[in-house]
């Protein structure tokens, strides 16, 4: 008997508007222990929510990007149970009339698996609950009500997906489209992106879905996977032997590397959902939707393919380049820029914006012969920085523990970096020297070339003055070359080389040394017998 | 007709009310009184009637996204009947995180 | 039997003598703070006294040269579910023993600075669960009229505190009656403004659809000036409405000849008693003399609102009341674990009627239960709310009784809450359809037992119930007598 998975997720985003979701309080993370709650937050007494008009237009933005219905009339309702981070004892969410519904997500394939297309069931708004501390060896706990009010936006999916590894992959590119939209930090270690899984076996041929366990405390999109991996077999196990799942809420314990049914009663829940007095009904308008919607930047899926088709790049360097929108923001600046020196340094007109740049990529047609020419001149820049963005850019990144924002390397100036290169003014090996030194001090290449004294020898004199030397210096080599053996060229250009401190072109100090030693022949008259 | 015991029981344990036995039993008759009472709204026909959540109709009251002053820590914990520093201090919560 | 004329001055009055000079701050308040601490032990209608607070702020108002705020000086009280920052504001619930809030209600905010200054907290039904102020763990608030007798309930100190000229007026909350039947057991003036017409902001919340903030007052020109210091769109409360605040004063004097008004043929079936019967029909003739038209109007799902209501007010009670767990505030009972100390602390805090309340609230909510009650009462609510809307189609307001029967004696309906539950009738609906009520004074039963009448007015029309209580007023004597029970 075989069994297929069946598996569906619920993420929770934590947005960062300026203010919590019911009142004025910050919701930035880090406070000191509740100096950032207010009556409204702490549930005292005759308090009363209002909603953070931004929260909502965040939450629409995001529906909109997962495909989603947006709600005519949404409203509020009131969650109740019992637990100490949650000051009313009851949770403002939304039940019947959520924010937004029918949505889909799809995840690309990768070299090893397919294509999934996931349903967002769901996309509702609620508010968050303050934080618990349980001190070791103390037979009290402590509660933190800063993050109570947080705005959240839970997203849930229908139940699509049949693989851990498939799950895996939702929640990248769930995290990343929500990344994209700049409207939160999506950091698991921070809290400000949660997941819990729902998973089911479903018999090879059965109509009707097995009973469900829900897992928890699932901290990382690694956990997750791990999680329904082991949970699978588990079920599996249970079913083999003839029992039955237990529907049941169960948690991912990392050490023991299992999942163990919650002792607490905590969540034999009746909710007792009823709407919400305290706050009216919300209506969006068309328009006000629409508005939301001309906000909504390119998605990482539709900017990956454009990335591919207007730059050249492989579908691998696309899908690295676009894994995060700042890293797309800067490689294309990036492009812009060294298209923009380029184009200026040969007298021509600058490249097109990033606004024609993207009309283009999603027109799909090509469009007029110039267009074309500009993106074969383009392609053949935008390879070149995509080559060293991807590799040393993001390795100084890796190294410095910054994202890419923070490196403190102006587009321009790696634009200019590679027109050096280009120019043959500093050798690769130079240029990958000179981008730590950038990133260090900051200052742009030329002026670090000056400063430096870095500048790739190019200069004839001082080029002959070191082949001179050189061949002084290796009497045995030279006559080995005289004699005819190849090998011994590269060994003096190798000289030359070192002598120079590895600032020689290569090109030229070849040329030179040939130059210098066939004059030396010359004198000698001729070669030796 | 009174309600059955363990009906208060259980409707007291979700509302988190620690009851005797003297008030469940009160409360089971009074309760039953009451809800047959109240029951009789069944006899209204409500198909075609929408409900009323909301006295006097409104939409769409928002706040900005502006901060405004929290509390002080001090305001914030002065109401607690328990504390250790800035925190609320409770009896241990048994977490299975 | 303290003889302070200055307490028995209705607000307009006293603020006149205030505005003026002639009278300070501090001497008002002191002659407030007198008569509470000489009928108080009497009539347990104040809860806490806060005569430092007071007296500090009528010294510092007396050192402005600026006299001119609306409440100048005015001594007031506020019922102890009105937060006060500072002040100990308890619901008289046990649970809440000791809470000071952090924070005034935007009601007191508005009080407060337009020169009002608050001398207490008065007594009240635990949570406003109750029509006699007999829930209060300080003990029942007694009628000054009759001190064996309950003052009304639940805002019974607010009510009782001004009826004995504690305090110029004072302020309750109204969610079935709260406000309009002590009114009217008390001989004085109620309103239970249009929901949304008052912020909530700051008032411990019963059933949040429910609830408004009004005053309670010696005569309805005290009515009409205090609402336009209080009325208005508040931005920290969602369901307040944005509808500007009319100059209520100008309706004091506007000639009522040619309203019409309507009487619900439901409200006057058996079972009346007679002496309230007789004190509206007599209320009924003022009217007519001042040239109003009575007529016959339908409020033909009567008979539904009580029910409605109890199932709307308790699901919603039992909600605003999960609050309360000793985790943040209040009665904290021991425990080792976290369920084993909020149990106790509820089981501990609260009363019985609390009790009764959050136990059905939380029933008619539960999971399979929802729909035949809580969804049901919803339902029903729309067409109780469109009966009034379609008797307004024929009068600009309805008159009934307020209560059906004068006060009646401490403990006589404590042993059966559904009989107090039914005592709620007229005043009841007007929450659920979110229209403004007025009580006033209309009569007495014999043994001096008030007796008040309700004006109800569509959503906003409190001008008109202002226009029609003040010609009432003018025509009669009623809401000037004085309780004489306290005189030994």
């Amino acid at each position: 008997m075989t069994y297929e998975p069946v598996i569906g997720l619920e993420v929770h985003v934590q947005l960062n508007t300026a203010t919590k979701i019911f009142c004025g309080c910050p919701s930035r993370f880090g406070a000191p222990p509740n100096g950032q709650v207010c009556p409204v937050c702490l549930g005292l007494p005759g308090v009363l929510p209002v909603l953070n008009r931004q929260a909502l237009a965040s939450g629409v933005k995001v529906a909109l990007a997962l495909g989603c219905r947006i709600q005519p009339t949404l409203k509020f309702d009131r969650k109740h149970y019992f637990y100490p981070d949650l000051p009313k004892n009851f949770q403002i969410s939304q039940y019947d009339l959520p924010l937004a519904f029918d949505g889909v997500l799809e995840v690309p394939e990768t070299a090893d698996a397919p294509r999934v297309t996931v349903r967002i069931r769901r996309v509702h708004l609620e508010e968050d609950a303050g934080k618990l501390i349980h001190e070791r060896g103390e037979r009290t706990s402590l509660v933190d009500y800063n993050r109570t009010g947080v705005p959240l936006l839970e997203i849930v999916s229908e139940p699509d997906l049949r693989t851990p590894e498939e799950a895996y992959r939702y929640l990248q590119v769930l995290k990343q489209t929500v990344e994209y939209l700049e409207v939160s930090d999506c950091d698991m270690e921070k809290g400000s992106l949660r997941c819990d899984a729902n998973i089911s076996l479903k018999a090879a041929g059965a109509r009707t879905l097995g009973v469900k366990a829900e897992i928890k405390n699932l901290n990382s999109f690694k956990y997750v996977r791990a999680a329904l991996t082991h949970e699978i077999a588990r079920q599996q196990e249970v079913l083999r032997a003839g029992g039955r799942v237990t529907q049941e809420t169960r948690l991912w314990d990392d050490a023991r590397e299992a999942t163990a049914p919650m002792r607490s009663k905590e969540y034999a829940h009746d909710y007792r959902y009823f709407p919400e007095p305290d706050l009216v009904p919300f209506s969006l308008a068309q328009d006000d939707v629409e508005a939301i919607r001309r906000t909504l930047p390119e998605l990482p899926l539709q900017r990956a393919c454009r990335f591919s088709t207007q730059y050249g790049l492989s579908a691998y360097d696309a899908g690295v380049l676009t894994s995060e929108k700042a890293l797309a923001d800067y490689f294309e600046a990036c492009v812009r820029a060294f298209g923009e020196h380029q184009g200026v340094r040969e007298g021509d007109r600058p490249s097109p914006s990033a606004e024609e740049d993207r009309r283009e990529g999603t027109l799909g047609a090509v469009p007029g012969a110039s267009a074309s020419e500009r993106r074969v001149r383009i392609g053949g820049a935008a390879k070149a920085v995509a080559n060293w963005v991807q590799g040393d850019v993001l390795a100084q990144c890796r190294a410095r523990t910054v994202a890419i924002p923070a490196l403190g390397l102006p587009p321009a100036h790696l634009a200019q970096l590679l027109g050096l290169i280009e120019r043959g003014t500093v050798t690769m090996r130079m240029a990958k020297d000179l981008l730590v030194q950038m990133i260090d001090t900051g200052e742009a290449p030329p002026s670090l070339l000056q400063r430096l004294g870095l500048a790739q020898v190019t200069d004839p004199q001082v080029l002959k003055a070191a082949a001179v030397a050189v061949i002084q210096a290796h009497a045995k080599a030279v006559s080995d070359y005289q004699r005819g053996k190849g090998q011994a060229l590269k060994f003096l250009v190798g000289q030359l080389m070192a002598r120079t401190k590895g600032q020689a072109n290569p090109e030229l100090a070849h040329e030179v040394l040939q130059a210098v030693l066939q004059e030396q022949l010359a004198r000698q008259g001729g070669p030796n017998r | 007709m009174a309600l059955a015991a363990d009906q208060v029981r259980y409707v007291a344990a979700l509302a988190r009310l620690a009851l005797t036995d003297e008030e469940v039993a009160r409360f089971a008759a009074q309760l039953g009184d009451i809800l047959a009472y109240v029951g009789q709204l069944q006899r209204l026909d409500t198909e075609q009637v929408p409900p009323t959540s909301h006295a006097i109709p409104m939409t769409n009251v928002f706040r900005d996204d502006e901060i405004t002053a929290s509390l002080p820590v001090e305001a914030a914990l002065a109401n607690a009947p328990q504390r250790k520093g800035s925190f609320f201090k409770v009896p241990r919560v048994l977490e299975d995180a | 039997m303290p003889d302070t004329p200055l307490t028995s001055l209705t607000a307009h009055a006293l603020l006149d003598l205030l505005h003026g000079g002639d009278v300070t701050p501090t001497e008002a308040v002191t002659a407030s703070l007198r008569r509470i601490r000489a009928l108080n032990p009497m009539l347990n209608a104040v809860i806490a006294i806060e005569e430092e607070r007071a007296l500090a702020r009528a010294k510092a108002l007396a050192a402005t040269p600026d006299r001119s705020s609306p409440l100048f000086g005015l001594p007031i009280l506020m019922k102890a579910n009105i937060c006060v920052a500072g002040v100990p504001t308890t619901c008289a619930s046990r649970i809440l023993q000791g809470f000071r809030p952090p924070y005034s209600a935007t009601v007191v905010e508005r009080l407060e600075q337009a020169g009002a200054i608050i001398v207490g907290m008065a007594n009240m039904d635990e949570f406003a669960f109750g029509s006699s102020c007999e829930t209060s763990c300080e003990g029942p608030t007694r009628n000054p009229w009759d001190l064996e007798r309950i003052p009304g309930g639940s805002s019974g100190g607010s009510a009782a505190a001004v009826a004995a000229d504690m305090a110029a007026l004072a302020f309750g909350s109204d969610t079935g009656g709260s406000i309009r039947q002590p009114a009217a057991m008390c001989s004085v003036v109620g309103l239970k403004p249009t929901y949304g017409r008052l912020s909530r902001y700051g008032l411990i919340a019963f059933a949040s659809s429910l609830d408004q903030i009004g005053p309670i007052t010696k005569d309805v020109e005290d009515t009409a000036l205090v609402m336009e210091v209080v009325a208005g769109l508040d931005p920290r409360d969602s369901t307040s409405a944005s509808v500007p605040t009319p100059a209520y004063r100008a309706a004091l004097h506007r000639p009522v000849k040619g309203l019409k008004v309507g009487v619900p043929k439901e409200y006057f079936v058996g079972g009346l008693d007679p002496s309230v019967d007789q004190a509206m029909r007599q209320a009924l003739t003022v009217f007519r003399q001042l040239g109003v038209t009575v007529q016959e109007v339908s409020l033909p799902h009567t008979e539904y609102a009580i029910p409605t209501y109890y199932i709307i007010a308790t699901a919603e009670a039992s909600s605003n009341l999960a609050r309360f767990d000793g985790v943040r505030y209040g009665w904290r009972a021991s425990g080792t674990t976290v369920p084993e100390m909020v149990e106790g602390t509820r089981g501990e805090g609260f009363g019985a009627e609390a009790k009764r309340r959050i136990i059905l609230g939380t029933y008619v909510l539960s999971h399979g239960y929802y729909d035949a009650y809580y969804a049901k009462a919803l339902k029903v609510r729309t067409l109780i709310q469109r009966d009034f809307h379609t008797a307004f189609e024929s009068c600009q307001a309805i008159v009934t009784p307020t209560a059906p029967t004068p006060p009646f004696r401490l403990g006589e309906k404590l042993d059966d809450p559904l009989a107090m539950y039914l005592s709620d009738i007229f005043t009841i609906s007007v929450n659920l359809a979110g229209v403004p009520a007025l009580a006033l004074p209309c009569g007495f039963a014999p043994g001096q037992l008030p007796i008040g009448m309700q004006l109800i007015a569509p959503p906003f029309g409190e001008e008109i119930l202002f226009q029609l209580g003040a010609a009432f007023q003018q025509e009669t004597e009623w809401h000037r007598r004085k309780p004489t029970a306290m005189d030994r």
